[in-house]
C-alpha cells in the first residue's frame, strides 16, 4: 500500500508506479494508432536507456550537489569542455584529458563554493560562462580535431552481450555514487552538511571538503558524460550539453532528493532519470510538437511535486 | 549613537552604491572613448538593448528577495514576447488593449507561480523552473515560428528620443515646443524603465505587503511570527515579478517588431537576469537588495558587451572576457568571508 510507505520512499514509489503509467499509456497509444507494442520490446527500452545514459550520468553526479543544498549550473559546458579537450587531444590520452578537466572544474566549483562562500548558483553560473568563453576562443581561430576516439565510440555505441556499453558505464557510475552515500564516511557528511552545514561543522566534519568533493563529483560525471556522448555522436560541438541541465535538476528532484539538501535517495534520482527519458521517448512516439511537450514537460513536474515533494509551512 | 543619513544609507547599501559607482566609471569611459560619445544617438542605442534585460532583472528581483529563485522569468518574457508581437497593430484603442492583455498575460502568469509556491508549497526554484517550461510551450504556441506584426508608429516612438515621440504622435507642436526643449534628446525607454521604477516598485517595497518581502527573505519564521501576510506577500511579489518580465517581453516586441519563441534565449535572459541582480547588489540569500540595484547591475552587464564594440577586442575572446569579468565580480563578496569574526556565521 502507497501509504504503509516510508517517507523517505514515496517518492520513489509515485515516481516508479508514473513509469508504468507512461509506459502504460504510450502502449495504447501505439496499439490503436499502429498495432504494435513498440515501447515494451526489450530492444527499444535498452536504446532509450542509451540515449537516457548520458542524462543519467549527469544526474548522478548534480544529485551529490543538490544533497549539500548548492546547485552545479556550470554542469553544460564542463560536459562540452571535456568532450572538446578530449577529442581535440585524442589518442590515448583523450579520456584522461578529459577527466582532468572535470577535475578541475570541479576543483574551482569547489572552491569557491566552500572557501570563498560564493552563492553556488551564481559561482557555477560565472565558471560556466568562462568555459564556454574558453571553448570558443579554442574552437574559433582554428579547428581542432573533433572527432570522437576508437575508444569513446566503443564506450558509447558498442554492445557487450547485445547491451549498450554506456549502461553499463551508466550502471558502473550509479554504483560507485550509491555505494559512496550509504556506505561511506563522506557520503554521510554529505548528508550531515546539507541538512545543516553549521552542526555538521561543529560535529567535527570538515564541510569545505566535504563540498570541494561534491562538486569535483559532479564535474567528473559531467565530463565522463560528455566523453560518451561525444563518442554517441561521434563527434564534440559547441553546446552539445545545453540539453541536460534542466532535465538533470527536474530528474533529481522528481527523485524525492530535497532541493535545499540533506535528504534523498539515489534510488530515486535512477528512478526520476527513467521517468524523464521514457517520458521524453512516449512524447516523440507521439509525434507530438515541441510546443506541447514542454506544456507537458513543465505540467507533469508540478503534478509530480504536488503530489509528493510538498515542503512544510514555515511557522518558527 | 546616531550616524548621519547617508552614511548608515551607505552601510546599509553598500552592494548597490558600488554597482552604482561602477556604471558611472564604465559608462563615462565608455563615452570619452566612443567616437561619438555623449552624443544622444549613442545613449539611444544603449538603451534600446538595455531596457528588456533590466526589466527582466526586476522581474528577477522580487523572488529573490524571497530568498528564492525564479527560473522562469526569461521564459515568461518570451512568452509576453510572443503575445506582443501578435497583439500591437491596429487602431491606437486596439494597441492599447494588446499591450494591456500582454502585460497581464504576464501578471496571471506570475500569479500561478506564486500560487503554486505558497498553496502547492514547493521550492520556487524547481516550480519555476517546471512553468518555465510551460511558458515556452505556450510561447511556441502563439507563435511558432519567428516573425510579428508591430505598429511601425510605435515601435518608432519608444524607441527613440523624446523629440521623435513627440514628432511622431505629434504632441507638443510636433515636438518643437519650448518646454520639451530641455527633456527632448532623452531616449523614451529609459523614461519608460524609470516610470515603471518609479511607480510600481517604489510605492511596492513602502507597502507592507513589499517590506514583508524582505521580512520573509530575512527571516521567514520571525515573519509568520510578527503576524505579516506571508501568503499575500509571496503571491504579490511573483506576481510583479511576472508583470515585470512582462514589461521586458513588451519592449522586446516593440523594439525588434517581432516575436521569437526561442528556448535558448530564454534561458540566457533567465541566467543572466540572475547576474544583474547578484550584481546590483542584492543577495541572494533574500532580504537584502532592491530592484533598482538590478537595472543597475543589468546596465553593467550591457556595458561591459558595449566595449567589445568599441575595443578592437577579438571577438573570439568576448565571451571570455565577458565571462571572467562575471566571475571576478561575484568573487568581491568573498570579502566578507574575511570579515567574519564567528567561523558559524558562514553557515547561512
Amino acid at each position: 500500500m502507497l501509504f504503509s510507505v516510508s517517507p523517505e520512499n514515496r517518492p520513489i514509489m509515485v515516481a516508479s508506479l508514473f513509469v508504468i503509467v507512461i509506459l502504460l499509456a504510450g502502449t495504447a497509444y501505439t496499439l490503436s494508432t499502429t498495432g504494435t507494442a513498440p515501447l515494451l520490446s526489450p530492444g527499444y527500452l535498452l536504446q532509450q536507456l542509451q540515449t537516457g545514459s548520458f542524462l543519467g550520468i549527469c544526474t548522478a553526479g548534480m544529485m551529490m550537489v543538490i544533497l549539500l543544498g548548492h546547485i552545479d549550473l556550470s554542469m553544460p559546458w564542463t560536459l562540452t569542455a571535456a568532450a572538446m579537450t578530449a577529442t581535440a587531444v585524442g589518442g590515448e590520452m583523450a579520456l584522461p584529458t578529459a577527466l582532468a578537466v572535470g577535475l578541475a572544474v570541479g576543483l574551482l566549483n569547489g572552491f569557491g563554493v566552500a572557501f570563498l562562500r560564493i552563492p553556488s548558483m551564481i559561482f557555477t553560473l560565472g565558471v560556466d560562462t568562462v568555459l564556454r568563453g574558453l571553448m570558443v576562443a579554442q574552437t574559433g581561430g582554428f579547428a581542432p580535431q573533433d572527432s570522437a576516439t576508437p575508444l569513446m565510440l566503443f564506450l558509447a555505441k558498442d554492445r557487450i552481450l547485445g547491451i549498450p556499453v554506456a549502461i553499463f558505464m551508466w550502471a558502473g557510475v550509479s554504483a560507485i555514487i550509491a555505494v559512496m552515500l550509504t556506505r561511506t564516511g563522506f557520503g554521510r557528511s554529505v548528508y550531515a552538511t546539507g541538512s545543516r552545514e553549521a552542526a555538521a561543522y561543529l560535529s567535527g566534519i570538515r564541510t569545505r571538503l566535504v563540498i570541494m568533493g561534491a562538486f569535483v563529483t559532479s564535474s567528473l560525471c559531467a565530463a565522463t558524460a560528455g566523453v560518451l556522448l561525444a563518442g554517441y555522436s561521434a563527434k564534440a560541438y559547441q553546446g552539445m550539453g545545453n540539453v541536460f541541465l534542466l532535465p538533470a535538476i527536474a530528474a533529481v528532484v522528481l527523485g524525492g532528493t530535497h532541493i535545499l539538501g540533506g535528504r534523498g535517495r539515489y534510488a530515486g534520482t535512477l528512478v526520476g532519470v527513467i521517468l524523464i527519458v521514457l517520458l521524453n521517448s512516449v512524447l516523440s512516439i507521439m509525434q507530438m510538437p515541441e510546443a506541447g511537450r514542454q506544456i507537458i514537460y513543465g505540467c507533469v513536474i508540478i503534478g509530480m511535486l504536488l503530489a509528493y515533494g510538498r515542503s512544510q509551512r514555515v511557522t518558527s | 549613537m546616531r550616524q548621519a543619513g547617508w552614511k548608515r544609507w551607505l552601510m546599509q547599501n553598500t552592494g548597490f552604491a558600488v554597482a552604482l559607482l561602477l556604471l558611472a566609471v564604465l559608462y563615462f569611459a565608455y563615452n570619452l572613448i566612443h567616437p561619438r560619445g555623449f552624443s544622444s544617438a549613442v545613449a539611444i542605442q544603449n538603451a534600446n538593448e538595455t531596457v528588456a534585460i533590466a526589466f527582466v532583472a526586476m522581474a528577477q528581483t522580487l523572488p529573490v528577495l524571497l530568498g528564492g529563485l525564479d527560473l522562469s522569468v526569461g521564459a515568461v518574457m518570451t512568452l509576453t514576447n510572443c503575445i506582443a508581437s501578435e497583439l500591437l497593430n491596429g487602431s491606437p484603442l486596439q494597441i492599447l488593449l494588446g499591450m494591456v492583455v500582454t502585460l497581464l498575460a504576464g501578471a496571471a502568469f506570475g500569479l500561478a507561480n506564486g500560487l503554486i509556491v505558497v498553496y502547492g508549497r514547493i521550492q520556487p526554484i524547481i516550480a519555476t523552473l517546471a512553468t518555465g517550461a510551460v511558458a515556452i510551450g505556450l510561447a511556441l504556441l502563439v507563435r511558432p515560428k519567428p516573425g510579428g506584426d508591430v505598429d511601425e508608429d510605435l515601435s518608432w516612438a519608444l524607441t527613440n528620443a523624446v523629440f521623435d515621440f513627440a514628432e511622431t504622435y505629434g504632441l507638443a507642436d510636433s515636438g518643437n515646443a519650448w518646454w520639451l526643449r530641455p527633456f527632448a534628446d532623452i531616449p523614451v525607454p529609459l523614461i519608460l524603465l524609470a516610470g515603471v521604477a518609479c511607480l510600481v516598485w517604489l510605492p511596492f517595497r513602502r507597502s507592507v505587503t513589499g517590506r514583508t518581502v524582505y521580512a520573509i527573505g530575512s527571516a521567514e519564521g520571525a515573519a509568520f511570527m510578527t503576524g505579516l501576510p506571508i501568503a499575500r506577500a509571496k503571491i504579490t511579489a511573483f506576481t510583479l515579478g511576472g508583470f515585470l518580465a512582462a514589461c521586458g517581453g513588451l519592449y522586446l516586441a516593440i523594439q525588434t517588431s517581432s516575436g521569437n519563441a526561442d528556448i535558448q534565449q530564454a534561458g540566457a535572459y533567465t541566467l543572466n537576469s540572475i547576474a544583474a541582480v547578484v550584481l546590483g547588489g542584492t543577495s541572494l540569500l533574500g532580504g537584502v537588495g532592491s530592484a533598482i540595484g538590478s537595472i543597475i547591475g543589468a546596465m553593467i552587464l550591457r556595458v561591459i558587451s558595449f566595449y567589445f564594440r568599441i575595443l578592437d577586442i577579438d571577438p573570439l575572446l568576448q565571451p571570455l572576457i565577458e565571462g571572467l569579468i562575471l566571475l571576478i565580480a561575484v568573487s568581491f563578496g568573498a570579502i566578507r568571508t574575511l570579515r567574519v569574526k564567528n567561523q558559524l556565521d558562514l553557515f547561512r
